[in-house]
């Protein structure tokens, strides 16, 4: 079959994002050739600043070398530019570096002009000397003139003006800034950070000329620019005029082969323009009435467009939040969202222009829409994750301004310390990866996402623990490219582009009731998935369908298909159940048998109140368990995604102190969720009084014993970061503990995405959520509960499963060594 | 030198799933089966810290090992990157439903 042709014009980050995407995807789909106007392959357009400043090489940012291009069979064309698109005869016409025109045709084209600079109409604008602040081009001339003139004027002080100026200046340029609004960055930054900002900025050695309209570019003796000439009759020396004056989306080439353009080619959430052959990405497409001028939304719209030229028809790109980070070395500002005082909003300030700090937090309806940091930037990222997910900020609210660090830490998403850590410090400690590693690999890889980073550095690939502190040190590296994903809205993995709630939700309105069946109506882009998002999916099936959902032992990690922990040396360790924590002369004397029996050589005392005897071979296993299920044993499932141990104290049943029966209700809970598969592990404790020797307030439910009743707390958390569980309701005896705390577990089993400890999923929903639905709905708790005790109906102990089963079926075999 | 050895019917490997095999000379061998009714055999000993592979997940041509997540090619044994590192493949085949290990 003769293959498709997809031709690109521009070769900028964009459209190679996109083919970069394509390439994952369907990467023998299409032949593909690019045209790019600039003699350069594909490089990381914002590193330009940091390469004016001295601080990189044009090397240090080259994304795709040719190497790349050749590899993936791409014919690029340097150096020319395209002057015509025939849609009716779909082809493009372009000039050549020689001058000659190359013609070629195309199935399907994309459009990744970017933007060009505006340049408002001054009088002796097109003096030498005088440029922009777009390419490689344009840092080179900078560079060159800074080593041979002394007076450098940039005009617009947003952005691009600002870093130019921090460049020219640092190459030992004199630099004033020339803005016409009365304070600097006005569009991201309100009056008083601007001011800020530009004190720090004179501090560096710039001059600023606010409220000022040019007249003229006047030309010097030698030929090329000489002063600049305002309308309140000043002027200045000026060897170098720098124009960033904002950007336009290059439609020129769309707009003459009639593509409908209005402040950009106009685009579908596909990214296709009104001729559906032809797609547009970058700064030069208008979404949804948006032209974007930040990396981060762009990438996103390259993943839609590859998708959609792929032909799997599933992505749509629905806009973008976006946030900017100044690339000055030594300032911190950050600005993300909406922050011109709308009706209905509300401001939250601390500014102490002592240690010059200013944090401002625009809020709407109980909701972060907006954030300007000063000075201290390291809750920038946290923030915009915020106003992303449209949290619902009023349980924070009081705490807010003084960061996430201030809040305690909440779970994965990490505790802003990216900034002020030095290189050596070490981020992830399950890899040793210290910040040094993952900054160089961000800088020289061009590393954009967290998978990037995980992928080439390991950072974040194991606990998990560091994913926030990781995030971190990408949105202080690469600033305003940095796109967290919407933390509901992720892909499960690289098999799809599906979020968990996507999946879920699939799963319940289709009836999906096996792993494979639910990869096949998802269109899954591997023939099996792979380890991260198999284990998610076979849960899913099986809490949404109890009893008829098909369990697919080769799912489920090592640990749940065995029954045993795995240990470092390929062995496995057992735990037997102890309900709540009791047990009998009768049960130690069978653990004491046998571990003699199997040599196990190490026996331990777990933190959950039980026995671990570790060390056992694998074919071992279930003559083990055939002994322990004679002394009336059973599993303890220490190695699950469930139910794992509910810690009890003596209670009243013995300590003087003891308000209630907290031994019994422990075992009481135990067996009730027996055999209890959840998104991640489930943890109960029960102490008999609020002295809380069983440690309730670190538990996923904790149950704590008073005079009149219990108190229950959910979302408690003992491990990677420690968490204080919440107090969530007040019940007067055991069965009610049962009902409650039992609806609360299967809600979290219903809601809760795989791998999400309740202290994460607590977070996510809100308590409001939770209470709501199983607090002030009646009908709904007892609705939940039931669920749960019919899902856990009839749970056979795994380990009997397996010795009992005589016919040697193919699990049973998993424990045999074939000897040849 | 090496022969074909008889090990077991494909059957007896479970589909995405893997039997440990124990020889002589080569000591653990962990033999696979994937979706497509593929047989693979390698050394049972994960080049990062001698995880063993049999107890991973399987999928496509590949086995995600069960202690750290490094991912391994099964017909090759190569590491997939950005982790490297090889593991020793054997060669298998499949006759009247019959798996052979060359050892
Ligand atoms: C055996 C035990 C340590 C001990 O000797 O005391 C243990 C051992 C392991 N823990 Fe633990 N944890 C043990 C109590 C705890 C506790 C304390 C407790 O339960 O009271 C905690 C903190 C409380 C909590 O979970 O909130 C704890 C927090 C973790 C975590 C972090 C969980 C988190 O959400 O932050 C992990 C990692 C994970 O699950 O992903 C973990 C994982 C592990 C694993 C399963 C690591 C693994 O994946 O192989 C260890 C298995 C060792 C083995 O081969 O047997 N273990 N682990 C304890 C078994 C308790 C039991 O009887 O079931
Ligand atoms: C100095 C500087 C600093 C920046 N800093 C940041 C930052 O910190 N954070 C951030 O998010 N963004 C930043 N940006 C913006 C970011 O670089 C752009 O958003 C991004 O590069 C746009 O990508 P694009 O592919 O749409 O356009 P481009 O990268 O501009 O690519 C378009 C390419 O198409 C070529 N082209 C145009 N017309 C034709 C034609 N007819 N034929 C052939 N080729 C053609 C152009 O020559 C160009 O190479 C910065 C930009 C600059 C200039
Ligand atoms: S038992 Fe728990 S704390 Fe100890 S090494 Fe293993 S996972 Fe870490
Ligand atoms: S031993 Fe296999 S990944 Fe570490």
């Amino acid at each position: 079959m003769r293959k498709q042709k997809l031709v690109m014009v521009g070769n900028g980050m964009a459209g190679v994002r996109t083919l970069e995407e394509l390439r994952k995807i369907a990467p023998d789909m299409y032949d593909i050739t690019v045209f790019g106007a600039e003699p350069h392959p594909n490089y990381n357009r914002i590193l330009l600043s940091p390469v004016l400043a001295g601080e990189m090489t044009i090397q240090d940012i080259i994304l795709n070398d040719l190497q790349w291009y050749a590899d993936n069979e791409i014919t690029l064309h340097l150096g020319a530019r395209v002057t015509q698109i025939d849609r009716k005869k779909r082809s493009v016409v372009a000039t050549g570096k020689d001058g000659e025109p190359i013609t070629v045709d195309y199935d399907r084209l994309l459009l990744a002009t970017g933007s060009t600079p505006f340049m408002p109409p001054i009088p002796g604008k097109d003096l030498p000397g005088v440029i922009s602040y777009r390419d490689i081009k344009d840092t080179d001339e900078m560079i060159d003139a800074a080593a041979k003139y002394q007076h450098a004027v940039v005009i617009g002080a947003g952005l691009l003006g600002l870093e130019a100026a921090n460049g020219l200046a640092l190459r030992g340029m004199d630099v004033t800034v020339v803005h016409i609004s009365d304070w600097i960055m006005e569009r991201q930054l309100d009056r008083t950070a601007g001011k800020m900002l530009q004190a720090a900025l004179e501090a560096k050695g710039m001059k600023f000329k606010l409220n000022a309209q040019t007249a003229e570019l006047v030309q010097g003796e030698s030929g090329r620019v000489g002063a600049i000439k305002f309308k309140d009759g000043d002027s200045l020396p000026a060897d170098l005029v720098c124009i960033a004056a904002g950007i336009r989306p290059n439609v020129e080439l769309a707009e003459k082969s009639g593509i409908h353009c209005n402040r950009g080619i106009v685009v579908s959430d596909t990214l296709q323009t009104y001729d559906p052959r032809v797609y547009a990405v970058g700064e030069c497409a208008n979404h949804r009435g948006t032209a974007y001028g930040l990396v981060a939304p762009l990438f996103e719209q390259a993943k839609v467009a590859a998708n959609h030229l792929a032909e799997m028809g599933i992505g749509r790109y629905e806009g973008s939040v976006t946030s900017t980070k100044l690339k000055v070395t030594g300032i911190d500002v950050f600005s993300a969202g909406d922050f011109s005082g709308a009706e209905g909003t509300e401001d939250i300030v601390l500014h102490d222009p002592g240690v010059g700090i200013y944090k401002r937090l625009v809020l709407k309806d109980d909701k972060l829409v907006g954030a300007v940091l000063y000075g201290d930037t390291k809750d920038g990222a946290w923030y915009f994750q915020l106003l992303k997910d449209e949290q619902d900020i009023r349980d924070i609210r009081d705490n807010l301004v003084f960061g996430n660090s201030h809040l305690g830490d909440v779970g994965h998403k990490g505790n802003s310390l990216a900034a002020s850590m030095p290189d050596t410090a070490e981020v992830c400690g399950c890899n040793g990866v210290c910040k040094g590693t993952i900054v160089k690999a961000i800088k020289e890889q061009g590393l954009f996402t967290l998978e990037d980073v995980r992928k080439h550095t390991k950072a974040s690939s194991s606990c998990g623990s560091c994913t926030g502190l990781v995030e971190q040190i990408l949105a202080s590296t690469i600033g305003g490219a940095y796109q967290p994903a919407d933390s509901n809205n992720k892909a499960v993995c690289g098999c799809t582009d599906h979020s968990h709630g996507e999946v879920r939700k699939a799963i319940r309105d289709n009836k999906l009731l096996s792993v494979a069946d639910t990869q096949k109506f998802l269109a899954w882009k591997t023939p099996n998935g792979c380890a991260t998002c198999r284990p998610a999916l076979n849960y899913y099936c099986l809490s949404t369908w109890p009893h008829e959902a098909i369990d697919d032992p080769q799912s489920r990690f090592i640990n749940e298909r065995a029954h045993a922990n795995i240990q470092k040396d390929g062995t496995y360790s057992v735990v037997p159940r102890m309900w709540g924590g009791l047990t009998t002369p009768d049960e130690l004397r069978a653990i004491a048998d046998a571990a003699e029996k199997y040599k196990v050589p190490t026996v331990k005392v777990t933190g959950g109140q039980r026995i671990d005897l570790l060390g056992v071979k694998k074919e071992d296993l279930p003559a083990m368990w055939e002994d322990f299920a004679k002394a009336g044993m059973c599993s303890g499932h220490a190695y699950g995604k469930s139910l794992r141990t509910v810690k009890t104290c003596v209670g009243a049943e013995h300590c003087r102190f003891g308000t209630q029966r907290s031994m019994d209700l422990g075992v009481k809970l135990e067996k009730m969720l027996f055999g209890m598969w959840s998104p991640h592990k489930v943890k109960l404790a029960v102490s008999g009084c609020p002295r809380n020797c069983a440690e309730s307030g670190i538990k996923d439910v904790g149950v704590i014993g008073v005079d009149s009743g219990y108190e229950l707390y959910i979302g408690g958390n003992g491990g990677i970061k420690t968490e204080v569980a919440q107090f969530f309701c007040k019940v007067k005896d055991d069965a009610e503990v049962m009902e409650y705390g039992g609806a609360f577990i299967q809600l979290y089993r219903e809601e809760g995405f795989y791998l999400e400890r309740t202290c994460h999923y607590l977070e996510r929903v809100g308590m409001e959520h939770i209470k709501k639905r199983v607090l002030e709905d009646e009908a709904n708790r007892k609705a939940l509960y039931e669920k749960l005790l019919f899902a856990l109906q009839n749970y056979k102990d795994p380990w009997a499963e397996i010795f009992e089963d005589k016919s040697g079926g193919i699990h049973k075999r998993q424990f045999e060594i074939i000897k040849v | 030198m090496s022969e074909w050895k008889r090990i077991c019917a494909v059957s007896d490997v479970p589909v995405l799933g893997s039997r440990v095999v124990h020889s002589e000379d080569e000591g653990r061998i962990a033999l696979f089966r994937n979706s497509a009714d593929q047989v693979f055999a390698v050394r049972d000993r994960c080049p990062h810290k001698g995880g063993p592979l049999s107890q991973g997940l399987v999928h496509g041509t590949t086995v995600t090992c069960p202690l750290h997540s490094w991912k391994i090619q099964l017909d090759d044994g190569q590491v997939v990157p950005p982790d490297v590192g090889c593991v020793k493949p054997f060669p298998v085949k499949v006759e009247n439903g019959e798996v052979f290990l060359s050892l």
